[in-house]
């Protein structure tokens, strides 16, 4: 027994390099198990995904419960090269990393799983798998990482491997087309973001997050820094106007894709928190010489700014849901305004931030907003999985031309009743416990956002409405005579999530104290994710 | 045993009190089966097949089921009708150009280096 | 004056990429203003890494003096690789818009329904 908890504590040391190295080296040997048979590559891929789980809720496991932050530094030794310059690369995973990693390790199971028989009539699928273990891949880089350049590479990885996907149809246009608009945006965004990187290693010597941190101030050049991170990752994230990548990437790809595509886009949204709270957190209390002689605290101007955009957001992606009729297409407006509802709780969030007698209502918008990241991450990519279910079924994306298959498909019918009212957020559901948390922070903030929230959220259920009517209730089509029910592994996959989403929703408060409090707690105070290097050193 | 209740109910913590989906899941299951009973309550005593149990749709013949349901981009005609500026604007915005995308990105940084550098 | 002429440079080749990437229309022009804006932040990281009266870090034969760090250029060098990655993809992503669709125009391309 105390043999095997040295292995285990062992493995916990070096889980955070781990869990980026096993689907990497997955993913270079999948094209070998592929040339001698299908049923094996397939195997080979989904063991590579469960033993990353499991050194994943290893780590996750461990930071949770005793409340510790890891610190993997690569090549060993301290955190500082010999000089005393902070230029070696470091993955420091606290609270808010391993809520990523969570939600990371989650949906890479459910979707190697559902494109087991999703994908099992195309060809080339030993470049779609190996694909698929480097957007993995990818994405753990980008949520664990600690130095800013890191950041950026794993980031250019996520974003070529899920182009690459979202063109897996090239005997149409339609979905190569939306591959090159991808990666026109995310080529364009992250090289404004090396660009803010290389202005604050010019200024301070350093590209180690803490040590950033820690010696930054707030000057010219700085707040140019602040704004190309914002904006470059904000245009990552979908947040209107910048949004309109977003239905195309969404609409076009596999479905199986199109579920980390999602995961993909909320890490891009993590990292634009961590630059915010944690890199800029020490001077978010200063404030800011205006024009005119008034002084406006900084974290009251960036939470304004957020909160406007969030208002936007919400408004046009409910609003262009409404008129769309391509199946997919609508599910991705869907989730720009479940975007635009994260934003608008942390933004609610970081205007409060420093006032005496509004810490709590802070603090709950917080857990609002990270609680939702989770929760829309599950509806929208249930209600996904079903859009595939129906186009693997009929092979038609237009919501015209579909109709009354709830008699043929009906564990499908039901999925997709439960994710839509989890989107919508009725009671036993989990968005009823995220929103109902984001629109009691926000009345207190002010009470137009929260009106502006509960009224868009109806529209986003008149949404889902009309496509559960209309491609699911009706009379019997005679061309649907013979639709069969989706194959056992979609199935499964879509019980997995719904799984979770009841549990989740009937019992939110295990999930909040235990998952969501240190995220929060590790998101606000940046100065324990600082001390932890700072004090090593 | 009545703290252990309070303590059971209060259990998202949203300060408001009594937030509790199992509560709430209840509820809905009772609702369901006092509706269930009231259905039973309705007259059996009709006559199949006669003009009692057809559709009635203001005189107006009906067609065979298939044409009848209604497609997905009919469905809320009337909201689309009244709000006809609004959409004419956000079809102009959606233009499916990439450059007008990054046109977008460099507008918004345009704004944001403003109102966080300049001021 | 003459140490921010790189700078400058930096500046112009940014400004000159996103001109044409958000101006111009026909599907290559993009790309190559992609590259010209990955040209100017590449410049942007190299030029960061001279600091005045220094001389590259080998200590045989240069005495105590002060030596400008190697990093930046080992983060344009990953940069550059990045930067031939995503420009071989779109290349190769515009091979296959042009066998279906016939036109390179990106404003015809984008409504296109097949």
């Amino acid at each position: 027994m105390n043999g095997f908890e040295n292995i285990l504590s062992d493995l916990l040391v070096h889980s955070p390099a781990l869990i980026v190295a096993i689907p990497l080296l997955g993913a270079f040997l999948t094209p070998f198990f592929g040339k001698v048979h299908n049923t094996a590559r397939n195997t080979f891929v989904l063991i590579i995904v469960l033993l990353t789980s499991f050194f994943s809720f290893l780590l996750v496991h461990d930071i949770l419960v005793n409340g510790n932050i890891h610190t993997y530094v690569f090549g060993g030794g301290s955190a500082l090269t010999s000089g005393g310059f902070a230029v070696r690369i470091l993955f420091q995973v606290d609270g808010l990393n391993a809520f990523m990693a969570i939600i990371a390790t989650l949906f890479a199971i459910v979707g190697v799983i559902y494109s087991w028989s999703f994908m099992k009539e195309h060809t080339g699928l030993s470049k779609y798998y190996t694909l698929y273990l480097l957007m993995i891949a990818g994405i753990f880089g980008m949520v664990l990482t600690g130095d800013m350049f890191n950041f950026f590479v794993f980031l250019e990885i996520t974003s070529i491997a899920s182009c690459a996907l979202i063109a897996f149809y090239t005997n149409k246009g339609k979905a190569v087309d939306a591959g090159f608009k991808y990666i026109v945006v995310s080529a364009t965004g992250a090289l404004f973001v090396l660009f803010a990187i290389a202005i604050l290693y010019g200024q301070y010597n350093a590209l180690n997050i803490a040590v950033l941190a820690s010696n930054i101030q707030f000057s010219f050049l700085d707040r140019i820094a602040l704004v190309l991170l914002i904006s470059g990752l904000a245009m990552k994230a979908g947040i209107v106007p910048m949004h309109m990548w977003l239905p195309d990437a969404y609409g076009r790809a596999p479905s199986s894709v199109t579920l980390l595509l999602i995961v993909a886009t909320q890490a891009s949204l993590y990292g634009a928190l961590r630059m915010i709270f944690t890199l800029f957190g020490g001077q978010l209390s200063r404030s800011v010489n205006e024009v005119g002689g008034i002084e406006i605290n900084v974290n009251l101007l960036i939470g304004a700014v957020l909160v406007g955009l969030a208002i936007l957001t919400i408004f046009v992606g409910v609003l262009m849901a409404l008129k769309e009729s391509d199946f997919k297409r609508m599910i991705g407006f869907a989730a720009v305004a479940e975007i635009g509802y994260m934003i608008l709780a942390i933004g609610a969030a970081l205007t409060i931030m420093f006032s005496v007698n509004d810490l709590e209502t802070s603090r709950l918008a917080l857990n609002g907003g990270i609680f939702h990241i989770f929760n829309d991450a599950l509806d929208v990519g249930l209600l996904f999985l079903v859009a595939g279910a129906v186009y693997y079924a009929t092979k038609e994306t237009s919501l015209n031309r579909l109709g009354g298959l709830a008699r043929n498909m009906k564990y499908t019918t039901v999925f997709f009743l439960i994710g839509l009212l989890a989107v919508a957020g009725m009671p036993p559901m989990n968005g009823f416990s995220s929103k109902l948390i984001i629109y009691q922070s926000t009345f207190l903030v002010n009470p137009i956002l929260s009106i502006i929230a509960i009224l868009c959220s109806i529209l986003l259920l008149a949404v889902f409405v009309k496509v559960f009517y209309s491609a699911f209730l009706g009379p019997k089509q005679a061309k649907y005579e013979k639709v069969k029910e989706a194959p056992k592994s979609m199935l499964v996959a879509m019980a997995i999530v719904a799984g979770i989403i009841l549990f989740i929703g009937l019992f939110p408060d295990i999930f909040i104290s235990n998952v969501v409090e240190p995220a929060t707690r590790a998101l606000v105070n940046s100065g324990e994710y600082i001390q932890y290097i700072m004090g090593v050193i | 045993m009545l703290d252990q209740l309070s303590q059971l109910l209060n259990s998202l913590t949203t300060n408001s009190g009594f937030w509790n989906p199992l509560v709430w899941g209840l509820a809905i299951i009772i609702a369901f089966l006092i509706i269930y009973i009231l259905r039973g309550y309705g007259k059996k005593d009709y006559k199949k097949g006669t003009e009692q149990a057809k559709v009635f749709l203001s005189g107006n013949p009906e067609y065979e089921k298939e044409k009848m349901h209604v497609k997905s981009s009919n469905v809320y005609w009337g909201f689309m009708e009244s709000l006809k500026w609004l959409y004419n604007v956000l079809d102009k915005m959606h233009t499916g150009n990439v450059s007008d995308y990054i046109l977008w990105f460099v507008v918004i940084m345009g704004i944001f280096f403003i109102i966080l550098g300049v001021i | 004056m003459i140490y921010n002429i790189p700078y400058i440079a930096v500046v112009t080749l940014v400004l000159i990429g996103l001109y044409a990437v958000i101006m111009k229309r026909n599907l290559i022009k993009i790309v190559i203003g992609i590259t010209l804006i990955e040209s100017g932040v590449n410049l942007f990281l190299i030029t960061l890494a001279y600091r005045e009266d220094s001389v590259a870090p080998i200590y045989h034969g240069s005495g105590m003096r002060l030596m400008s760090l190697p990093v930046p250029h080992a983060l344009t060098l990953t940069s550059i690789v990045i930067g031939v990655a995503v420009l071989a993809l779109m290349l190769s992503l515009i091979i296959h818009i042009y066998k279906h669709y016939g036109t390179l125009d990106a404003k015809e391309i984008g409504r296109k329904e097949e």
